[in-house]
């Protein structure tokens, strides 16, 4: 039961706490970064660059194009297996939350699959499919899917039961209150599981292009380390590190556009 | 009825009173959930047209169970629930549901969710939302429409709720302690105001509260429930006589403070049988 609240409240941050948070934020990047090139001038090892020679290196690499040429070969395997593991992982876990059957059928499987170390199958991966982009969704959504399959299931079973006794006292239908409550309610849960599944799916296309064939940003990786470019090297690893932040941040976006608008923050006075 | 007394006379009865003219009757009503606990038992009411009922009874007892089996919420394990005569079996378009907790949906607006049950019954659009924005005024949240629940007080939000359940003209007003998450100030001047709605929408109010003074105050007629399981102790209709008296003076009377003391007394037993247990 709520508390009773005799003013009406709101999330909207004061412009002063805004920029507070902004300038603590800058400063924990700096921070990181401000780490890194010392560290790297040090040096604490003779294959570990510095800051700037990384980012020198990460912006030699976008301008003659390598950087472009090898997220094209490495967002094919990313994308599709991505998108399989969100439509189906989504979808299974919407059931498993909804339908007994299909829960008591699917339960076992994903809970097995989200604690066995599954980059350990990757070499059957490429027993059975080869060294093409098969093997490399496949690598992709054994990672993925199911972290958004069991997250989708939890957030389902926990939508709030009021809300749905709400929608069914005023006689909307199953389907109804699946659409209009349980999935709008349970979207920040199941965003959560997509937004851990992409960083998953990330991973797992990396090791795909380690351990499979060195293609796209892994051959970056694979080719830099074996002339000693470290800095190459790094700024590969950056990269991925950078493309798979503002991913997971246009994710949460896109939640709040879609399903939650109540959590878009007003400008404060 | 000339003395203070008289104008709230207390009538006990074993039954309702123009069974012709109740709108929901429940008969043989038992409810036993899953692991045994037996919540309802022989629970026979008659709820008359227009009028406010008021279920009360110690923790436990049964009344929101019996709210959502009359709503259809919850599926009785033995009787029947009959509106207008006819037996029903789940949620209809006669009945709707105020809700303690609110149940306002956090991701739509105020007007959206005033709009809900209008969309769930198929109404279009600028039709609903136009309904949604009349009751919206008439609940005195004007100006609030393109707010979300979390930008509104506890008593801003079940005001959201309350317009919700009248926007979709239902006959009969399922309400569940609607005023249990309010402070005491807001409570007071949401039962003025529930009163003053339900003078100018003709609704029949089946109340589910805890507040012995709040049942008194807004009730036509008091349901007093026995401990778990559940059944009917008797019935309490406080004839309380508005005209011209203002809230404060209806609270001071002899009548009302005897029928609230009434109740107590009968409350107060079951406590004392469970401490004796």
């Amino acid at each position: 039961m709520s508390s009773a609240i005799a003013e009406p409240v709101t999330t909207v941050l004061p412009k002063s706490t805004l920029d507070t948070m902004i300038l603590w934020r800058t400063l924990s990047v700096l921070l990181l970064f401000g780490s890194w090139e010392i560290a790297g001038r040090i040096p604490i090892s003779i294959a570990f660059p510095t800051f700037l020679e990384t980012m020198d290196a990460f912006f030699t690499l976008i301008f003659d194009g390598r950087m472009f040429y090898a997220y094209a070969e490495t967002l094919k395997p990313l994308i599709v297996g991505v998108g399989i593991s969100a439509g189906f992982g989504i979808s299974i876990g919407i059931g498993m939350g909804l339908n007994r059957t299909i829960q008591w059928l699917s339960e076992p499987i994903f809970i097995v699959m989200q604690a066995a170390p599954m980059a350990a199958l990757i070499p059957l991966v490429t027993f059975v499919y080869g060294i093409g982009l098969a093997a490399k969704v496949c690598a992709v959504v054994i990672l993925a899917a199911p972290i958004i399959v069991l997250n989708s299931y939890k957030a389902v079973t926990n939508a709030n039961t009021s809300l749905i006794q709400m929608c069914a006292s005023f006689q909307g239908s199953r389907m109804q209150q699946i659409i209009r409550v349980i999935i709008p309610d349970a979207s920040p849960m199941i965003f959560a599981g997509l937004r851990l599944g992409v960083a998953a799916g990330f991973i797992g296309v990396i090791l795909a292009e380690l351990l499979i064939t060195p293609t796209g940003v892994g051959d970056l990786i694979t080719y830099h380390r074996s002339v000693a470019e470290y800095n190459y090297m790094y700024a590969a690893v950056f990269s991925i590190m950078l493309f798979a932040a503002v991913t997971v941040g246009l994710l949460e976006k896109a939640e709040i556009a879609f399903f939650r608008p109540e959590r878009k923050q007003k400008k404060g006075g | 009825m000339s003395s203070q007394t008289a104008s709230l006379l207390v009538e006990e009865t074993n039954q309702v009173n123009e069974q012709s003219n109740d709108i929901v009757e429940v008969t043989g009503i038992e409810k036993v959930y899953p692991g045994g606990t037996v919540a309802l038992q022989g629970v026979d009411l008659a709820f008359p047209r227009g009028k406010m009922t008021t279920l009360l009874g110690p923790s436990g007892c049964g009344k929101t169970t019996l709210l959502k089996i009359i709503a259809g919420l919850l599926d009785a394990t033995a009787g029947e629930v009959r509106i207008n005569g006819k037996v029903v079996s789940g949620p209809g378009p006669e009945r709707a549901f105020v809700f303690q907790d609110f149940a306002l949906l956090p991701w739509a607006t105020v007007v959206k969710n005033v709009a809900f049950g209008l969309e769930m019954q198929g109404v279009e659009k600028t039709l609903r939302e136009k309904k949604a924005r009349e009751y919206i005024i008439k609940v005195g949240l004007a100006g609030f429409e393109d707010n979300y629940p979390h930008e509104l007080s506890g008593g801003m939000r079940q005001r959201v709720g309350l317009a919700r359940a009248l926007a979709v003209n239902a006959d009969v007003l399922l309400m569940d302690e609607p005023f249990s998450a309010v402070d005491e100030q807001t409570r007071r001047l949401f039962q003025e105001e529930l009163l003053r709605l339900l003078g100018m929408e003709n609704k029949t109010v089946i109340f589910v509260t805890h507040s012995i003074e709040e049942a008194v105050y807004v009730s036509d007629q008091i349901v007093l429930l026995s401990p778990r399981p559940g059944r009917i102790n008797r019935i309490v209709v406080p004839g309380i006589d508005r005209v011209g008296k203002t809230s404060d003076e209806i609270r001071r009377e002899t009548g009302f403070l005897d029928t609230v003391e009434d109740i107590w007394d009968t409350l107060k037993k079951y406590l004392d049988d469970e401490r004796m247990i």
